[in-house]
């Protein structure tokens, strides 16, 4: 085995971040200590939806207290799409009129502790006139209910359209299934919350914003045309982050008021948020609604998909994603990984009374893989098939890759029917069914689900300009530097947090100039010490910043070997650069990395004259060969037992089989899969937050709102497919989000699977004990009155 | 959130800390492992004037054997009894109902008696103790009583004690090698609160035949003579408990005592 094959692509190098991870010695927005830092608290609106008479501040606390008024100069956020028909819904940092939302922030004070500044919150007095609320998305887009924004002609930010004449395959389709399906709304969980420290920094006329965020160049970006005040007088520093999942891929309000009041006062201010602000305040994914039609031949092959999707988006527009982002995804991504002949699809975005919609790992893409593969396998029960059979006959084979699908999306490579069939053995269904037919000891019934999906990621420009939102990716850049100890700096734009690209990127450092991975050093987080970047979202990182880091790398490659061909007088293409070396093929003659930068930084004098000048220094940009995205896939197996008189499932089995292309790190890429599952099982049966009539969000604390835990988690186990991308650097694909997304769906599968002769269907996630003894209750009273 | 501004006194003895307690009027709030207070001052639902830690009382804290009976002093944690680091005169049923509280870290913390002042309907010993017929022994400025556990709780985080009385332990039965137990708690996940508790005791040589539909909201059922539960039987307590047949609530009690029953039984 090379040295390369043990840390460059393809090794299963241990985390190099973990070393302060795991010892608790990451550095966090929360452990940042400031001289003279005074806290915030903000007061946020107790009310879904209210006009605005008065906030009146208490005599003595005027000058701790800070409400839209006061903040003169600051515009609201705008993340408007040029998509047709599109409402606008500003944002104003603190609530200007109107509230529309549980939590809105109102009023920011002041204070030495986060405690004391709470204790003046409480003597902020409000003054609301409440409104009707807007609450549920379906009831939301019906003509002549109350309104999230007077000013439009309904709640309809965005409609979008699909169409396609169905009429022959609706006049001669054998099966027909039609079903009306709903994700809750969920409220993603980093185990670090958001967090702001901005201070400005008088010297060089700068306000630096410290904050838990995914995408600090786009932040930057954002609070400049809030802030009004150019881009070079912003530095936003990302330090360790407790995890995204989308969360902190955002420019938020209070990133806007701590930076306006950062430089008001002169003074370092600090807002952590807590659980209590983020369950009650920022309940932001995931609600959706089908009513999902699949057409099929008398055997279960799909024939079309005729589907009418909403997404409740919330009030607001959240910066740079846009309201209508989610919906208009789900009538590009719905037809999955299948082949086709007819697909129309409708979409609304809905604006309701909560908070702004925000893409969560996997983005649309849980709620439709959700919705069309449940009708793929009421599909396979109406034929009478194994569910995986129908698939098969349908999946798009590896002899038409590339495939371009029935939305025009390309498929780049893949053997989607490999996966499901290994899956399938991987599971051993014979034995499922065998157990099943037995029945359980204990009385449970058992049941085996499918779902499979594939997955855009690292998509572009090509993809994104349509959509007109504040934010369209382009090329990626990284700076390389082999600094004089021949220690090699990366900085990227985009920002680790979870990821592992401190370990995955040195790992593509060494591939291509064989410096050892420890000696890589990662600098990201930081727009003062990074190229741009569109930051880390849509599975990009590993296909964009790792093809950035290999270019670069690349031209430092031809750098060292110039310098070292002189030196050591042999033609540059003579040279080997591995284990940190630069040696003469064929000879056992050799530099270190570190002896050629030496003698370019502290002894020039050894070099020609007429040597390139360019350096051991440089940015290189990198695209992908087209920028259509890469597609992962994968195919989540399940077999569950579902207790009837409790209305709980256990997962017995849970196995994966995707396709990541060349897979830079299978440990961290298992990671990643373990990870984005835990979070699909969340989705599937524990997740939810609820809110009444009057838009008040239900769940407070995490007894409320239940997450998985490690005893909800079962062992899962992955298998590989490796299809190189054809489109990537090194064949590598976006695999981050694909966990997240199959799981409610196979899960769900699953329970219908062990129900199905008792004329249960779960239609919607989560399934929570109530949810299925109530329609194990209804199933039995449609038995007894048949 | 964090908590409003509140005073902080750790008395040195029990009486202290009644006098304390006496003192302080409605101000004033006991504090022990506050694993349920810590939250509840956070959230400002409670904004005591005067904090009382009685955590590391000594007093609070002994284990004796009362003949009958062992008694269990307010101050033992929830840890403690998992670990059968104290008597568990029930054979065994403490521990295994220590071991499904919370998670670790609460456990290591969090008190019997500060669980019980708590009274939350859904607390595993509100419902066990009420299950067992164990005596709640408070002190105040009069002197000690002894309170029936089952009548101990009034309703949710409503308890018969006095607004200057500290529990100082709990006098559990010693049951006998004839004694058979069956505890079942529903909740969604492991350490979440119950949604259910299903309970049932029977110890011939005491005469005892107790069953329990626990984390109703309220006040724990008890079904004092489960001599003969059958199902019927079952149906007709958790009717009684407050939760009408046909409801989500009634199957998930129903099943957690069958579950308890059966366990019991040995079925």
């Amino acid at each position: 085995m090379t040295q390369s094959a043990r840390k460059g692509v393809g090794a299963r190098l241990r985390r190099k971040e973990d070393e302060r991870f795991l010892r608790g010695r990451g550095d966090y927005v929360g452990n940042i200590r400031m001289v003279g830092m005074l806290d915030v608290a903000f007061v946020r609106s107790p009310v879904a939806h209210a006009r605005i008479r008065a906030v009146r501040k208490s005599p003595g606390l005027e000058s701790v207290v800070f409400t839209i008024d006061d903040l003169t100069g600051v515009k609201p956020i705008v993340a408007n799409s040029a998509l047709k028909g599109f409402k606008s819904a500003p944002q104003h940092v603190l609530a200007r009129d109107k509230v529309r939302q549980v939590g809105e922030l109102i009023a920011m004070c002041v204070a030495p502790s986060r405690a004391e500044a709470e204790d003046i919150a409480t003597q902020v007095e409000l003054d609301l006139e409440e409104l009707p609320a807007v609450v549920d998305m379906v009831a939301a887009i019906e003509p002549g209910g109350p309104r999230v924004h007077e000013e439009w002609s309904d709640n309809v930010v965005l409609e979008t359209l699909v169409d396609d004449d169905l009429s022959t395959i609706r006049a001669n389709a054998a099966i027909k299934v039609q079903r009306r399906i709903r994700t809750a709304r969920q409220c993603m969980s980093p185990m670090e919350g958001r967090g702001v420290v901005a201070h400005y920094d008088r010297r060089l006329d700068q306000l630096t914003v410290h904050s838990a965020a995914q995408m600090p160049h786009i932040n930057r970006a954002g609070l400049s045309e809030c802030l009004g005040i150019d881009q070079g007088r912003i530095r936003v520093v990302a330090p360790d982050v407790g995890g995204g999942f989308g969360y902190k891929g955002i420019l938020l309000p209070e990133e806007v008021c701590l930076g306006w009041l950062a430089m008001m006062l002169g003074r370092p201010v600090r807002w952590l948020e807590d659980r209590f602000e983020q369950l009650a305040a920022n309940a932001n994914c995931r609600e959706h609604y089908y009513d999902i039609t699949g057409y099929a031949t008398a055997d279960g092959r799909l024939l079309a998909i005729d589907c009418e999707a909403i997404v409740d988006s919330g009030a607001y527009s959240s910066y740079p994603f846009s309201a209508c982002l989610e919906a208009a995804q789900v009538s590009s991504i719905l037809p999955g990984p299948y082949r086709m002949d007819g697909y129309r699809c409708r979409t609304w975005s809905a604006a309701t009374n909560k908070p702004p919609i925000l893409p969560y790992r996997g983005v649309a893409r849980t709620g439709v893989c959700f919705a069309l593969e449940l009708v793929v396998d009421a599909i396979a029960r109406a034929a009478g098939k194994e569910p995986y059979e129908v698939r098969l006959a349908c999946l798009v084979p590896p002899e038409a890759m590339p495939f371009v699908n029935i939305t025009k999306k390309f498929f780049d490579s893949g053997d989607y029917p490999e996966a499901l069939r290994r899956a399938v053995r991987v599971l051993d269904l014979p034995k499922w069914r065998e157990r099943q037919k037995r029945g359980e000891p204990d009385g449970r019934r058992v049941g085996v689900g499918l779902a499979i999906f594939c997955e855009q990621g690292a998509h572009g420009t090509s993809v994104y300009h349509g959509w007109g939102i504040p934010m369209v990716p382009g090329h990626e850049q990284c700076t390389a530097r082999l600094s004089p100890d021949g220690v090699l700096e990366l900085r990227i734009g985009a920002h680790s947090h979870g990821q592992g690209l401190e370990t995955t990127l040195a790992q593509v450092a060494h591939e291509i100039l064989g410096v050892d991975p420890d000696n890589v050093r990662l600098i990201h987080g930081d727009t003062a010490l990074t190229p741009y970047s569109t930051g880390t979202w849509g599975s990009r990182c590993m296909v964009m910043s790792g093809g950035a880091v290999a270019t670069a790398c690349k031209e430092i490659e031809k750098r060292v070997r110039a310098i070292a061909g002189k030196l050591m007088e042999v033609a540059g293409d003579d040279l080997v650069l591995e284990a940190g070396r630069v040696r003469v093929a064929g000879t056992d003659r050799s530099m270190s990395l570190a002896e050629v930068a030496h003698v370019w930084y502290r002894a020039p004098q050894l070099l020609p004259a007429d040597v390139d000048p360019a350096g051991l220094e440089t940015t290189a940009g990198y695209k992908a060969v087209r920028d259509s995205g890469t597609f992962s896939y994968a195919c989540h197996a399940c077999a569950v037992a579902v207790d009837t008189e409790l209305g709980t499932i256990e997962i017995l089995d849970y196995v994966v089989v995707e396709d990541g292309g060349t897979l830079v790190n299978p440990m961290i890429v298992d990671g990643q899969v373990f990870g984005g599952t835990a979070q699909g099982i969340g989705t599937a049966l524990y997740e939810e937050m609820p809110f009444d009539a009057q838009g008040q969000p239900l769940a407070s604390t995490l007894a409320d709102y239940m997450l998985p835990g490690a005893t909800e988690v079962p062992t899962i186990r992955i298998e590989h497919i490796e299809t190189p991308s054809p489109l990537s650097y090194f064949g590598q694909k976006g695999i981050g989000e694909g966990g997240a997304i199959a799981p409610p769906a196979a899960i769900t599968n699953a329970v219908n699977d062990a129900l199905a002769d008792l004329g249960v269907e779960m239609l919607e996630s989560p399934i929570t004990p109530r949810r299925l003894l109530t329609a194990l209750a209804a199933a039995r009273a449609r038995r007894g009155a048949g | 959130m964090k908590a409003p501004r509140f005073a902080y006194e750790k008395p040195q003895s029990l009486d202290a800390a009644i006098r304390l307690l006496a003192d302080g009027g409605d101000g004033a709030k006991l504090i022990a492992g506050g694993q349920s207070l810590g939250p509840i001052l956070n959230f400002r639902l409670a904004q005591p004037e005067l904090l009382i830690d009685i955590r590391t009382l000594p007093e609070l804290r002994t284990v004796r054997d009362e003949g009958d009976a062992v008694f269990l002093g307010a101050g033992t944690t929830h840890a403690a009894i998992e670990d059968g680091r104290v008597c568990d005169p029930t054979r065994g049923l403490l521990s295994a109902v220590a071991r499904t509280i919370a998670y670790r870290a609460v456990r290591n913390r969090g008190t019997l008696g500060g669980s019980l002042a708590h009274a939350d309907p859904a607390a595993d010993w509100v419902n066990l103790m009420a299950l067992l017929d164990a005596e709640i022994v408070a002190r105040g400025p009069s002197g000690e009583r002894r309170l029936h556990a089952a009548a101990f709780v009034r309703g949710p985080l409503t308890t018969d004690l006095a607004a200057d009385e500290i529990i100082t332990g709990v006098s559990v039965r010693k049951l006998s090698g004839r004694a058979r137990w069956g505890q079942y708690k529903f909740n969604r996940k492991p350490g979440e609160f119950a949604e259910a508790i299903g309970g049932f005791v029977h110890d011939p040589e005491l005469g005892m035949a107790r069953a329990l539909v626990g984390a109703i909201g309220d006040a724990p059922y008890v079904v004092a003579d489960a001599m003969r539960l059958d199902e019927p039987a079952m149906h007709d307590a958790v009717s009684r408990a407050g939760f009408a047949d046909g409801t989500y609530e009634h199957q998930i009690h129903f099943a957690a005592l069958k579950r308890a029953t059966a366990q019991a039984r040995g079925a």
